[in-house]
């Protein structure tokens, strides 16, 4: 939750009044509100943030980010499903330890 | 020397830490304040391939960390009752409670979801509106002006069965309660970038003057840090104390204007706890009382908490940069990042889990390997 990750606008469209992104994070696409960055056109990268984005990025520092998050795995941390992350850490912990 | 290589630009790392080699004479600590550093820190050792005389102390900057098990216990009651669709980002889940964490809450029958924004929490509350949809809003400021839309577009689109549990925090004030506190050792800060995309630059002026300390704008990959790093040394060398943005791709003085706005509209500051600190006077964001009816605390009647803390964790030390992990007894022993004791053992931007994860069980560093090659 604490990461913002870089990623490129590929579409964008008013729902409910507010714009919103569609935003292609090297691979995986996600909605994004526009409402803070309003100005950002198809194309441009932005720095998002639990589904906000909260400013613009350049394209060469949004594709370092972006490769290195892959590298170390933060996106899977960030997208993946975080429910199977909990069983997996919960897993080995008997109920007597959890405490 | 292993790290360097796995550095995106390991040439311009080198250069980065001979620059911070040729400018130090004397010692030196700084504090990292967000727990995104901390982790890349660790994570490349960054604070063993400096100079010997360089020290990182690692901040409470970590919102999962610093959120006080009142709230967490909280949480873990609304969740648990029936008609509740509680809403979390994942990183919440396996956060311990006094006596359980919202993993085992949803296994106990609660509906506990994850969703990746607060949007979605709010979709859920229009797609159900027979249930009452609860959303856990924690977060630093790079998190609030989410949180804060979220309520915003609730009062707008009249969603009645929507509200927000809040505990978000700041990092100003954290500084203050830092830099005044008698044990506090730290010469200079590297401040959050992303807190400051948002937030801007303009509130640390004062702050840097007030205390004579340097406070450098610092993103967290690797070579951000060392930058930051880097900056932070110079300043120091010279006695100099002033705001610096080494991060200027991504903050701008004035942060984001359209976000203030909206935080300034749905939330106002209060006082708050820290898990492990204590109160630190208006340190958090609550929703302003136009808001009231969407706060959850307001909307459920909770009673009969009793936290109670593990004795044993000494994670408001490690927060506020006074003990380092390993000098925890507890530590990868009793409480690992699968038998999390602490917060800061079960988030990834926790020190401890920081230092689990990536080596550190005993070792002080050595002049040995602080070298680069
Ligand atoms: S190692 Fe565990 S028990 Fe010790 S301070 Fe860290 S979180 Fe707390």
């Amino acid at each position: 939750m604490c990461l913002a990750v870089p990623g490129r606008v590929v579409g964008i469209e008013e729902r409910d009044g507010t714009p919103m992104a569609r935003v292609d994070f090297g691979g995986v696409v996600k909605d994004v509100c526009l409402a803070y960055l309003p100005e950002i056109e198809v194309g441009e990268y932005a720095i998002v943030h639990v589904g906000f984005a909260i400013q613009r990025l350049d394209e060469e520092s949004a594709l370092a980010t972006l490769r290195l998050f892959e590298r170390i795995g933060a996106l899977d941390e960030e997208f993946g499903d975080a429910w199977a992350h909990a069983a997996a850490e919960a897993e080995s912990a008997p109920e007597e330890e959890n405490r | 020397m292993k790290y360097i290589d796995e550095f995106q630009d390991p040439a311009l790392a080198r250069r980065l830490l001979d620059d911070i080699a040729r400018t130090v004479t004397r010692r030196w600590s700084m504090m990292e304040v967000c727990g995104g550093q901390t982790h890349s820190i660790i994570r490349h050792g960054i604070d063993q391939l400096l100079p010997g005389n360089i020290e990182l102390i690692h901040g409470p900057g970590c919102p999962v960390c610093v959120t006080p098990l009142e709230v967490i216990d909280k949480a873990l009651e609304i969740a648990s009752r029936p008609g509740v669709v509680f809403c979390s980002f994942g990183d919440m889940l396996r956060v311990p409670g006094s006596d359980r964490d919202l993993f085992r809450v949803k296994g106990d029958g609660g509906d506990v979801r994850v969703v990746y924004s607060p949007m979605d929490a709010l979709r859920i509350a229009r797609q159900t509106p027979d249930q009452e949809v609860v959303f856990f809003g924690v977060g630093f400021e790079t998190t609030a002006p989410a949180i804060a839309m979220a309520a915003h577009q609730a009062k707008r689109l009249d969603v009645r069965n929507f509200s927000l549990l809040v505990s978000h925090v700041r990092v100003p004030p954290a500084i203050e309660a830092i830099m005044r506190s008698p044990d506090c050792r730290v010469q200079a800060f590297l401040a959050a970038g992303h807190v400051c995309s948002v937030m801007g630059t303009l509130e640390y002026p004062a702050l840097a003057d007030t205390h004579k300390v340097p406070i450098v704008v610092t993103g967290f990959e690797p070579l951000d840090i060392l930058e930051g790093i880097r900056r932070a040394v110079r300043q120091l060398e010279r006695g100099e104390h002033r705001v610096e943005n080494a991060y200027p791709r991504a903050v701008r003085p004035q942060g984001n204007p359209v976000a203030l706005s909206v935080l300034r509209e749905v939330f106002t500051t209060t006082d708050r706890a820290w898990r492990g600190i204590g109160t630190i006077p208006d340190s958090g964001w609550r929703l302003s009382d136009a808001y009231r009816d969407y706060d959850a605390e307001h909307r459920f009647e909770i009673t009969g908490l009793a936290t109670e803390e593990p004795a044993v964790c000494r994670s408001g030390e490690v927060l506020q940069g006074l003990i380092k992990p390993h000098e925890c007894a507890a530590f990868g022993t009793a409480c690992t990042p699968r038998t999390p004791l602490g917060a800061t053992m079960v988030s990834n931007e926790g020190a401890c889990a920081a230092y689990y994860l990536y080596r550190r069980l005993t070792t002080p560093r050595t002049e040995e390997t602080a070298s680069v090659d």
